[in-house]
């Protein structure tokens, strides 16, 4: 595919002649080949650029390949696009792969056969995933990790397999690893050194990381050789390996490595290294004076550097290069913080002390599995590299150390010795300006004040104005600490506001709104904030007034400032319709009830459904049907059940003593107790019960906000847990309650987490946000250390007692009834909402069946007004 | 009470009365039909001054008839509804979308005559 403006060979050629451009030939649109492309453009040296991309899109970011299982799209990975390079004027090809060199003529051309004519040419080819030769490697199944396309590839066999391995335990194995285990299969590393990471982490450093990734549920094989894949017996296939142990898989993927994409430098005459890589000099030029090599391919005083900082350090060299200035590539720290599976690893310089005279210090707390090891100069006055895992929070300091060559404290132990008070803190301030912030983009201390004095006043202006932190991220916190510091030394004062509006958190406007006795987001916004709110402060506002008055959300001042799932308590569905949910505390439920149930459904023709939250979703009410059909609800003894509110939603509950044999206690009758108690509560985000009656956990309460198992003795307390984008396990925070002291410290830690918590923070996040986590939490709980348990107790009570029915309430109400029309000035009804019949119920027509006027005549099922 | 006016020049537009000011909603929308089209009405109060907005009711990213339960809010001094749905911001003057290029809903004049909506098309 040809994209960008571009026009036939020998037309350029014509142009050029009369116009004297430099012609810059780029085979590889990867990272770095688009760095370069990007560096040459900010010279706005006058040169005809062309892009050749042997892939079938443009350059992508390669470092957040694995946030594709997260959900992210090719899209959101994309780092330019057609339109870009056409706008700078550059010609970009895609699908373009360069088969051949003529350096005499100075023409490339593709395996198409289509030829490029170039005065300088630039290698950006980067590098490929090696594969073991191991007998069966080139099965179905067996994938690499490296492109768009390989993940889709992961994906579609993850899908169809149970169990995988990846062969190879470093950086990228682990990260292969842990989107194995997040597409849910079991999961395996094999690894054929003796340890995890060898090349960053020393041997204690990796036994420590294999613990804990092992505690994470994958399991880590050191010292294997891989020597056959052959069919399995309960598995797609099986690995054996040299000391003839065997391993059962459905999918097996190779990370052991990259090497350098080097075959047009081999095919062309280029020097080649004798292991690989194109080798150039410090201008990054091969041994054609007229080609440059840059990136993973290139081999720079014998070593291939497979991180982006150091492949940009080589595009800003070579561009100053081509463009006559000065400029050039002396190497690069290969220095990396990473977070492999939530465990935080880190390693600077020469982790494993090698330089000779290297002296080192360590420090092993194997109970919180904390482990750093410090290499410092024999005389202790320089840094030479360190070993960080389990607790990363000296990394930025110790970086700076060893890379600004500053002077080591008396005592170099205090540097990684847990914070005993008088840690020698290397503030944003003790750092000179040439300290190097983001290596990726080569922005230094200065760079950043410089900004900030050319008028940027945020982390974001400074981000997009100098691009620190753009790359890898890993300069992130410490690019942060110092444009606090520096805003902060200019007066400014460092935002931590909500938004636009208000210069608060929500726990400072918690506070103002409580304090001040405010009550309506006007008098909020005369006061405290500027403007007219936004979809952010104003849900956020009325959040806190309900948890602090626990008014009638559709009270008319608040109207406005719910999302359209409060105004109209429904949940909004992908047409416009809406869902209904009535309340089924416990999930117990009565045959007259769900009698009610299928009766209303079937009377408006919604489709029905069993939701995870032990209850009955009913879909595609039309807005103005919602009254009445919650008219029939409320007769018939339902309430709302707040699927739309950030509030309680569900206390699951498993059968318990009453009927169960192993039951100990009653889990029903408790679930719905504690679910008619907290079910008007607004919080910061959702929050979700469950109740087992006994040790065997059919409620899953270890995956709630809140959850409680029965013992012999009472209730054993779980706190914080959650399933969705990122689960966790709740942690036991009480055993053995009875009745009254669990409700106490159910009110306590909820209200709690209600006044302090971030908009949309979860409890589980909240916690792991609070100095102290779990303990804190347990002290401010159990022990009342802030003295705020009976204020605490008090105001949930208040929340308890002044419940309502949020539909009951409406529809008794003909003011609130005015906002359920579809139109002021008609009854027709919405004619985009159309149904189509599946599996005999409707569903949503899709756009194209909307679109398709024969089959919405066949199908449709006609809405009646009802 | 100022109002206002958006200069939307279509050849044959006419002016429709929809309805009484009491039944919009303050710093909220309501939706009218006119001649078979959704319209998304806003009435925004800014201090004492009240300014009156229309756009289509269509949302583009969404493709269903929702901006009007949208929420609105100012962003940078613009006046902007957010799409229940993926909530992009239109700006309620323009019927720009914000955060995507392309995509826009079709602004439309209002006026307040003897209390009545009018909206032009
Ligand atoms: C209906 C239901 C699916 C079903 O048919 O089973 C559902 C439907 C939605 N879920 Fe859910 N979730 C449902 C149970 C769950 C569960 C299971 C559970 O509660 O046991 C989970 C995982 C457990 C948890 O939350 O810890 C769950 C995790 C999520 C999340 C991710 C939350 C997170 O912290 O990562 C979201 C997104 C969010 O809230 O921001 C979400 C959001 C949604 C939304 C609101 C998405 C949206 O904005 O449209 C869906 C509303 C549909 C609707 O109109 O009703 N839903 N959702 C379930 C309703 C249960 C109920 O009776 O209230
Ligand atoms: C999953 C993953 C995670 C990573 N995480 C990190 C990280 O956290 N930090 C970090 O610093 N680095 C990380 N890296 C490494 C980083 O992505 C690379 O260093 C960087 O992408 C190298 O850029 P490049 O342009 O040299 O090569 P590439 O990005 O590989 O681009 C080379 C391009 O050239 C094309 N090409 C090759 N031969 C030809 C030809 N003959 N004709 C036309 N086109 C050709 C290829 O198709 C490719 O598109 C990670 C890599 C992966 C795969
Ligand atoms: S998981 Fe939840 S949010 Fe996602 S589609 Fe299913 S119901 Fe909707
Ligand atoms: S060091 Fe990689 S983004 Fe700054």
């Amino acid at each position: 595919m040809v994209v960008g403006f571009f026009l036939p060979q020998i037309q350029v050629n014509e142009m050029n002649l009369s116009s004297q451009q430099q012609r810059i030939v780029i085979i590889g649109n990867g990272m770095v080949g688009h760095h370069f492309v990007e560096q040459l453009i900010n010279t706005k040296a006058d040169c005809d650029i062309t892009v050749l991309s042997g892939e079938s899109r443009l350059a992508y970011d390669r470092v957040y390949l694995s946030s594709y299982f997260a959900g992210k799209t090719a899209e959101d990975l994309a780092l330019t696009n057609e339109q870009t390079y056409q706008e700078w004027g550059v010609k970009a090809v895609t699908n373009a792969w360069v088969t051949n060199i003529d350096r005499t003529n100075k023409v490339v051309t593709t395996k198409e056969g289509t030829t490029y004519p170039y005065d300088k040419l630039v290698l950006a080819t980067g590098s490929y995933p090696f594969v073991p030769p191991i007998p069966g490697n080139d099965q179905e199944h067996c994938l690499v990790y490296r492109t768009i396309e390989d993940l889709e590839a992961i994906s579609a066999s993850a899908a169809q397999s149970k169990v995988g391995v990846v062969v190879g335990g470093g950086l990228l194995g682990l990260e292969a690893a842990n989107a194995l285990k997040q597409a849910g299969l079991e999961t395996h590393v094999v690894e054929f050194a003796p340890q995890l990471m060898a090349v960053q982490l020393d041997p204690m450093g990796g036994a420590l990381l294999k613990d804990k990734i092992e505690a994470l549920g994958v399991q880590v094989h050191t010292q294997k050789a891989t020597e056959v894949i052959e069919a399995g017996e309960s598995c797609r296939y099986r690995m054996k390996f040299g000391d003839g142990s065997v391993l059962e898989t459905d999918l097996v993927l190779f990370s052991a490595g990259i090497r350098p994409s080097d075959q047009l430098g081999r095919e062309f005459g280029l020097v080649v290294g004798e292991r690989g890589g194109i080798v150039i000099d410090n201008q990054c030029k091969t041994s054609d004076p007229d080609i440059y090599a840059i990136g993973e391919c290139a081999l720079w005083d014998k070593r291939i550097y497979g991180l982006v900082a150091p492949g940009y350090a080589m595009a800003r060299a070579a561009v100053a290069d081509v463009t006559g200035e000065e400029g050039e590539f002396a190497g690069a720290d290969m220095s990396t913080k990473l977070k492999l599976m939530g465990v935080e690893v880190g390693s600077i310089g020469d982790a494993h002390g090698r330089t000779p005279g290297a002296l080192v210090y360590t420090y092993h707390n194997q109970p919180e599995g904390v482990y750093k090891k410090l290499v410092v100069d024999a005389n202790k006055s320089l840094v030479l590299g360190a070993v960080l895992i389990g607790d990363t929070s000296d990394y930025d300091t110790l970086l700076q150390y060893a890379l600004n060559s500053i002077e080591l404290p008396a005592t170099p132990e205090a540097l990684i010795l847990p914070s005993s008070g008088d840690k020698p803190l290397l503030g944003a301030d003790a750092l000179g300006d040439s300290a190097t912030i983001c290596s990726c983009h080569n922005v230094s201390k200065g760079d950043i004040v410089g900004a900030i004095d050319a008028g940027c006043c945020s982390l974001g202006d400074v981000k997009s104005s100098t691009k620190a932190s753009t790359g890898c991220g890993g300069c992130t916190a410490l690019l942060k600490n110092v444009v606090d510091s520096e805003l902060e030394k200019r007066g400014v004062e460092v935002s931590k506001a909500i938004c636009e509006h208000f210069n608060y958190t929500r726990q400072e406007l918690y506070h103002l709104i409580q304090v001040e006795k405010i009550a309506t987001f006007d008098e909020l916004l005369t006061k405290h904030g500027k403007g007219l709110g936004c979809d952010i402060c104003k849900p956020a506002a009325a959040s806190i007034f309900a948890s602090v008055w626990n008014d009638y959300i559709l009270n008319k001042p608040h109207q406005p400032l719910q999302d359209t799932n409060d105004t109209y308590l429904g949940n909004m569905q992908k047409d416009g319709t809406y869902s209904i949910v009535p309340r089924v505390a416990g999930g117990e439920i009565t045959p007259d009830k769900l009698i009610l149930l299928g009766e209303i459904a079937n009377e408006y023709k919604l489709y029905t459904k069993i939701t995870g939250g032990q209850r009955i979703d009913l879909f595609g009410a039309r807005v103005d049907q919602l009254p009445a059909i919650w008219q029939k609800l409320v007769a018939g003894g339902f309430e709302t059940g707040h699927a739309y509110a950030k509030s309680l939603r569900t206390v699951k509950s498993c059968v318990g003593s009453t009927w169960c044999r192993y039951g100990v206690q009653d889990s029903v009758g408790q679930a719905i107790d504690l679910e008619n108690r907290y079910k008007g509560l607004r919080a910061p985000h959702k929050i979700k019960f469950a109740v087992s009656g006994c040790t065997r956990e059919c409620a899953e309460a270890q995956g709630k906000d809140i959850g409680i198992i029965a013992t012999e003795n009472g209730w054993n307390l779980y706190v914080c847990g959650n399933g969705g984008m990122k689960p966790r396990h709740a942690d036991l925070f009480a055993t053995d309650l009875d009745d009254v002291t669990l409700v106490k410290y159910i009110d306590r830690v909820l209200m709690f987490y209600a006044k302090t918590a971030d908009r949309l923070q979860r409890t589980s996040v909240w916690m792991e946000n609070l100095e102290g986590g779990l303990d804190y939490l347990k002290s401010v709980v159990i022990d009342d250390s802030l003295g705020i348990c009976d204020e605490l107790e008090a105001q949930m009570q208040h929340i308890a007692d002044s419940y309502q029915c949020e539909w009951k309430t409406t529809i008794e109400s003909p003011e609130a009834l005015k906002r359920f029309r579809q139109f002021v000035n008609s009854d027709e009804t919405d004619s985009n909402i159309q149904f189509v019949a599946e599996r005999e119920q409707i569903r949503p027509a899709t756009y194209a069946e909307k679109n398709a006027e024969k089959y919405a005549a066949d199908k449709a099922i006609p809405v009646e007004i009802v | 009470m100022s109002t206002h006016m958006q200069a939307q020049a279509m050849p044959s537009a006419q002016w429709h009365d929809v309805c009484h000011i009491d039944d919009l909603v303050t710093n909220s929308g309501v939706c009218a039909l006119v001649e078979g089209q959704q319209i998304a009405i806003f009435n925004i109060v800014q201090g004492g001054d009240k300014q009156y907005f229309a756009i289509s009711n269509w949302d583009p990213v969404g493709h269903a008839n929702v901006l009007y339960r949208g929420i609105v809010g100012t962003l940078q001094d613009k006046v902007v509804v957010a799409s229940p749905l993926y909530k992009e911001h239109y700006e309620l003057a323009t019927g720009k979308c914000l955060e995507r290029e392309d995509v826009s809903v079709q602004p439309f004049a209002v006026r307040i005559e003897q209390d009545r909506v009018l909206i032009e098309l």
